[in-house]
């Protein structure tokens, strides 16, 4: 869960990179058009991302050997 | 000599301090120690220096209006008044103001460790983890109970709905604190899933915040995988913690602000994007369009083969037309000057001349013509010559100019 949200990062910044890059207008037209289907494509990935809620609020407490574990927080 | 029981001596005693001036009313400096806060509320402690002691009271009336905790180690000046406690039979200082004394002992140990980690290079920018812009799980060490949790949940919850928080719940005052908040690190970094760790707790007096002064606190941080924020709650004064962590918040609701995007205007961003990508594609097809638009319309495009032929026969004709418009104009040119020339030729000849009559005279010797009648004497043979033919002639006199 929480490497998706780093992958999540990235994707934004490949976006923005993606938004430059077309918005220059120096590309030839394939190209500018594969970037096009690209951008698409990170653009609805973001957008699914965020839609993911797993609203989780855990508490670290210790089991019976003393290790870490985690419990629902009851608020 | 009077007999006086131990309550007289004892009362004579006090009197003696209470007449005095400096005993009734002084400043006196030293450190703190054995220091105990009664049920009461008042303050007893020892007040010392290396070369003596003396104990010392502070009644609640006056303890509670202190703006810090007087704690063992600390130097302080106190302003009060010394008299005899007389059931114990011994004097004692009672305080009524306390300040502390420049450094105390507290900022002496703060000096200290800071000066021996900063040598260390825990607070070096250069070995600072970058804090994630997204964390998917966000760990928290900090007490359970209070504001401070329960605002920084709310906040994260209400800035991203379905952030994932992991609290690491532990004592941030008192003896057991610095041990517990460095476990609470180590521990939330043992779960393997943590991206950041926020340590705090809310504001407090500089020995409430002391865990977060500490070498343990400070090497936990230091060695934690998860980049952690701090956020104790002192707007002003720096702690050791702050100085390690990667981030530092004035408090821990601005940690909660920090460490997590407001989620709509991440999806607005994103949105954003996706529109201008759109626009940016549309115009990089109009562009495209119009270029290939340009080329088709270039009459190449349209009546290729006409074009070809067309430029030839246009070639050809302009050139043709040319040449022959030059040499036109050179053969008038060279006609107009031969006609001019041969008209000055014509009346300059004398041949035109003899044909209205005139003759010329030519010495038959010499074959001059004679302009003068002295160039000839009588008898020379001289030939006239006329517009047809000639005839010779034999001189038989000369006459001058004025003889005629």
């Amino acid at each position: 869960m929480a490497r998706k949200k780093l992958v999540f990062e990235e994707a934004l910044k490949k976006l923005e990179e993606i938004v430059h890059q077309l918005e220059d207008g120096q590309l030839p037209l394939e190209k500018a058009l594969e970037l096009f289907s690209e951008g698409i494509n990170v653009s609805r990935y973001c957008q699914a991302s965020l839609e993911e809620a797993e609203q989780r609020i855990m508490v670290l407490t210790a089991d019976e050997g003393g290790r870490p574990a985690l419990k629902g927080m009851t608020p | 000599m009077r007999l006086i029981t131990v309550g007289e001596l004892t009362s004579y005693i006090k009197g003696i301090f209470e007449n005095d001036k400096l005993l009734t009313s002084l400043w006196v400096k030293g450190e703190i120690s054995n220091c105990k806060q009664a049920v009461s509320g008042h303050l007893y402690f020892t007040l010392k220096d290396s070369n003596g002691c003396i104990r010392a009271v502070m009644f609640r009336s006056r303890a509670s209006k202190l703006k810090f905790l007087p704690d063992n180690g600390m130097a302080v000046r106190i302003r009060g008044f010394v008299t005899v406690y007389e059931r114990d039979g011994s004097y004692q200082l009672y305080a009524e103001e306390m300040e502390p004394d420049g450094a105390g002992a507290l900022h002496v140990a703060f000096e200290q460790l800071k000066e021996k980690l900063h040598r260390e290079g825990l607070f070096s920018q250069a070995r600072k983890r970058k804090i994630p812009v997204f964390p998917g799980c966000i760990g928290m060490v900090t007490s359970p109970t209070g504001a401070v949790v329960r605002d920084m949940t709310e906040i994260i919850s209400r800035r991203w709905p379905g952030a994932g928080i992991i609290l690491a719940p532990v004592t941030v005052q008192g003896e057991s604190a610095p041990a517990d908040v460095a476990r609470g690190i180590r521990d939330l970094n043992s779960l393997g899933s943590v991206d950041v760790i926020i340590v705090g707790r809310g504001g407090g007096s500089l020995e409430e915040l002391w865990a977060f002064n500490t070498e343990e606190v400070a090497r936990a941080i230091f060695n934690s995988g998860a980049p952690v924020i701090s956020a104790v709650g002192h707007e002003t004064d720096y702690t050791i913690a702050d100085m390690v962590a990667d981030l530092r918040a004035p408090t821990p609701s601005a940690a909660a602000e920090l460490v997590i995007p407001v989620k709509s205007e991440v999806a607005h961003t994103i949105e954003a994007l996706r529109l201008r990508i759109n626009r940016a594609a549309g115009d990089n097809l109009g562009r495209a369009r119009r270029r290939l638009d340009n080329c088709l319309q270039s009459p190449v495009f349209r009546r290729p083969a006409d074009k070809i032929c067309g430029s030839r026969a246009m070639v050809n004709d302009v050139l043709t037309r040319g040449l022959n418009r030059s040499m036109e104009k050179i053969f008038t040119g060279k006609k107009a000057s031969f006609l001019a020339a041969a008209g000055k030729l014509n009346t300059l000849s004398p041949l035109a001349t003899l044909s209205r009559g005139y003759s010329v005279c030519i010495d038959q010797k010499t074959g001059g013509v004679i302009r003068d009648s002295g160039e000839v004497n009588t008898g020379d043979a001289v030939n006239v010559k006329l517009h047809r033919g000639s005839i010779k002639c034999q001189v038989k006199d000369t006459l001058k100019e004025n003889q005629l």
